[in-house]
C-alpha cells in the first residue's frame, strides 16, 4: 500500500474550510489536517465521527461519586468517627450533607483527570513525544491538509492547486 | 407577523374562566369561623383514630387541653383562611418571575452583545409583555394583603406588639414602605421593558445604530437596578413571610429559580411557534443553546439550594434551622421531590449534547422544570402561610390555570403586535447563520 500523501498548505482558516469541503466533495481522502489553533466546524467538514469522550467523562464522574461515597463512609463513619459541630458520625445518611461538597469535588476530579488521560492515550500523546506535524509553520500561521494519493497524482495536485493553496508538497507518510 | 390563533385564544379564555371559578370556590369554601374548623378537626380526629388525637395533644398539658384545643382551632382557622390567598400568590409570583427572568435574560443578551440570541428577541419581548399586567396584579395583591389576609404576619399590628424581633425590623418591614418599595421595583422593571421594546422596534426602521446604543446603555443600567431590586424583592415578597428567619443568599436562590423558569419558557414558546410555522429562522442550534442554559441554570439552582441548606443545617442555630425543620416535617415530599424535578431530572435528560437539539426532549424537560419550580415557589411561600394545612387542591390548581390563562393571552397577544424577527439588530445576520 502506498503511503504517498500530498500536503497542501493554506494561510487562512476560511480558505482551508472551503478547500476541505471541495476535496471531500471530489471524493479524495483527507488523511489529516494540521492547524495552529482549533478551527470551528472543521471536524464536521472533514466528516470526523463525533467524539465519545463525553460518555467516558460521565462514567468517570460516576466512578468518582461512588469512590467518594465509599471514602467518606470509611474515613468519617467507620474508621474514625468524629463529632463535628455537634453532629456525631454514627450513620452515613445523617452526615451526608457534609459530604456532598466532597462527593461533588471527587466527581469533577475523576471526570476531569481521567478524561485528560483518556484523551492523551487516544491521541497517542505522552511526554517527550516527537511532534507529528509535517511542517513547523503549522504551529504558527499555516494550515496543512494531507490528502492520500490514490490513483492519479498529477490530477490530485492540479485539483488541489485550484483550492487556494499556497504551497504543495508530495511526501511519504510513515 | 404572528396571528393569535383563535384556538389558543379560546384556550386562554377557558383557562381564565375555569381558574376564576376555582379560585372563587377556594375562597368560598375556606372556613368562615373558628367553630367550623373545630368541627373539621373533630371529624379528621375521628377518622384518623386515637393515635392522631393523642399525638396532637401530646404537647399540651392535660389541664389546659380544652384551652389549647381552642387555640389550635383558631390557629388552623387562620391557616385555612390563608390557603386560597397563598395559592393565588404562588401562581401570581410564579408567572411574574418567569416574565421578570426573561427580562433579565434579555438585558444580558443586549449587554453582552450576544449574536446568537437576536432571533429570539421578539419571543422574549412577548413574554415580558406580561410584566406590567403581572406587576399590577401583584401590587393589588399586596394592597389586599395589608387589609384582607394574614399572609405577611408582620403587617398585623397585634402580632408586632408581641414580637420584639419584628419590632426591631419595623423601620423596614412596615406596610407603606413595603408598598412603596414594591411600586419602585415594578415601575423600574416595566419602565425598562417598555423602553427596550420601543428601541428595538425603532431600530428595525432606522438606518443608523443610535437606537441600538441607547438599548445597550439602558440594558446595562437596568441590570444594575435589577441586581439590587431582585434581591430586595426576594426579601420583601418571600423572605418576610417568615419575618424571624433570614438567609443571606436568598436573593440568589430566588434568582436561580427565576432565570431557569424564564429560559425554559422562552424555549417552550419558541418550539411552539416554530411548530406552528413561524420562527423559520430559529434553527436547532438556537434551541441547543437554550437547552444548555436550562441545564446549566438547573445545576446552578441546585447548588444554591444546597448551599443554603447545608450552611443552616451545619450551624444548627435555632432561629435559622426552624425554616428547614418545618419543610422536612410538613413538606417532605414537595421539598425533596423538587430536587429530583429541578436537578436530577434535567441533569440526566439534558446532559447528552444530541438530546438538547431534539424539541420533544426540551419540551419534556421544560415542563418538568416548570412544575418543579412552581413547587419550589410553593415550598418557599406555603410553610409560612398555611403551615401543615397544605395540599394541592382546587385553589392551587385553579390559581395556576387562572394566571396561566392571563399569561398566555397577554404574551401571545403582544407577539402579534410586531414582526417576529428583530431585523434591525446589528447582529441579526450572525444570529440567522448561527450554527454549532
Amino acid at each position: 500500500m502506498s503511503n504517498k500523501v500530498v500536503q497542501a498548505m493554506y494561510n487562512d482558516d476560511d480558505i482551508l474550510m472551503d478547500a476541505v469541503k471541495e476535496v471531500r466533495a471530489a471524493n479524495y481522502h483527507i488523511e489529516e489536517v494540521y492547524t495552529p489553533f482549533p478551527v470551528h466546524g472543521l471536524d464536521k467538514a472533514m466528516g470526523l465521527k463525533g467524539t465519545r469522550i463525553a460518555i467516558t467523562a460521565f462514567m468517570y464522574g460516576c466512578v468518582g461519586l461512588v469512590f467518594s461515597v465509599w471514602m467518606m463512609n470509611y474515613m468519617m463513619i467507620e474508621q474514625w468517627p468524629q463529632d463535628i459541630g455537634g453532629k456525631p458520625s454514627f450513620a452515613f445518611i445523617q452526615n451526608m450533607p457534609a459530604f456532598v461538597p466532597i462527593m461533588f469535588e471527587m466527581t469533577v476530579f475523576f471526570a476531569a483527570h481521567l478524561m485528560v488521560i483518556t484523551f492523551y492515550m487516544r491521541s497517542r500523546l505522552w511526554p517527550f513525544k516527537e511532534a507529528e506535524n509535517p511542517d513547523p509553520r503549522t504551529t504558527d500561521d499555516m494550515f496543512v491538509m494531507e490528502v492520500i494519493v490514490e490513483g492519479n497524482e498529477a490530477e490530485l495536485i492540479a485539483f488541489l492547486e485550484k483550492t487556494g493553496t499556497v504551497e504543495i508538497k508530495v511526501t511519504e507518510k510513515h | 407577523m404572528y396571528t393569535f390563533s383563535s384556538k389558543l385564544k379560546t384556550l386562554s379564555l377557558a383557562l381564565m374562566i375555569i381558574g376564576l371559578l376555582g379560585v372563587g370556590y377556594g375562597f368560598l369554601s375556606a372556613p368562615a369561623s373558628v367553630d367550623e374548623v373545630k368541627v373539621l378537626l373533630q371529624e379528621s380526629h375521628n377518622s384518623h383514630g386515637e393515635v392522631a388525637a393523642t399525638a396532637d395533644h401530646s404537647v399540651a398539658e392535660k389541664g389546659d387541653a380544652v384551652q389549647s384545643e381552642d387555640a389550635h382551632a383558631e390557629h388552623v382557622y387562620h391557616l385555612l383562611k390563608n390557603k386560597p390567598w397563598s395559592a393565588l400568590y404562588v401562581a401570581l409570583f410564579f408567572f411574574f418571575m418567569i416574565s421578570l427572568g426573561t427580562l433579565a435574560f434579555y438585558a444580558i443578551q443586549h449587554v453582552s452583545q450576544a449574536g446568537w440570541s437576536v432571533v429570539l428577541f421578539r419571543v422574549m419581548e412577548g413574554i415580558t409583555a406580561y410584566l406590567p399586567v403581572g406587576g399590577v396584579l401583584l401590587f393589588v395583591f399586596f394592597v389586599l394583603s395589608a387589609t384582607q389576609n394574614h399572609l405577611f404576619t408582620w403587617m398585623d399590628p397585634e402580632v408586632v406588639a408581641n414580637d420584639v424581633l419584628i419590632q426591631n425590623k419595623a423601620s423596614y418591614l412596615n406596610v407603606p414602605f413595603f408598598l412603596g418599595r414594591a411600586a419602585i421595583y415594578i415601575l423600574g422593571w416595566v419602565l425598562y421593558r417598555n423602553y427596550a421594546r420601543k428601541m428595538t422596534l425603532a431600530q428595525d426602521a432606522s438606518t443608523d445604530l443610535s437606537n441600538y446604543r441607547k438599548l445597550f446603555k439602558s440594558s446595562a443600567a437596568f441590570l444594575v437596578f435589577f441586581l439590587v431590586t431582585e434581591s430586595m424583592m426576594s426579601w420583601d415578597w418571600i423572605m418576610s413571610l417568615d419575618p424571624h428567619w433570614y438567609s443571606t443568599l436568598f436573593g440568589w436562590y430566588v434568582f436561580a429559580s427565576l432565570i431557569v423558569s424564564a429560559i425554559t419558557t422562552i424555549a417552550l414558546i419558541s418550539i411552539y411557534l416554530k411548530g406552528k410555522g413561524y420562527l423559520e429562522f430559529v434553527n436547532n442550534s438556537h434551541l441547543h443553546d437554550l437547552a444548555k442554559f436550562m441545564f446549566g441554570f438547573s445545576i446552578f439552582w441546585a447548588y444554591l439550594w444546597f448551599s443554603q441548606f447545608m450552611l443552616i443545617w451545619y450551624a444548627n442555630i435555632p432561629e435559622e434551622v426552624t425554616y428547614f425543620v418545618t419543610r422536612f416535617n410538613d413538606y417532605k415530599v414537595p421539598f425533596l421531590g423538587m430536587v429530583v424535578l429541578n436537578f436530577v431530572f434535567p441533569l440526566l435528560i439534558l446532559m447528552n449534547s444530541d438530546f438538547k437539539r431534539v424539541p420533544w426532549f426540551i419540551v419534556t424537560a421544560g415542563i418538568i422544570v416548570l412544575i418543579g419550580h412552581y413547587i419550589d415557589i410553593f415550598v418557599m411561600i406555603m410553610p409560612a402561610t398555611v403551615g401543615d394545612q397544605w395540599f394541592i387542591g382546587i385553589s392551587e390548581i385553579s390559581s395556576v390555570l387562572l394566571v396561566l390563562g392571563i399569561f398566555i393571552y397577554v404574551v401571545f397577544n403582544a407577539m402579534t403586535k410586531a414582526p417576529l424577527l428583530a431585523k434591525g439588530s446589528p447582529f441579526i445576520k450572525e444570529s440567522e447563520h448561527f450554527h454549532y
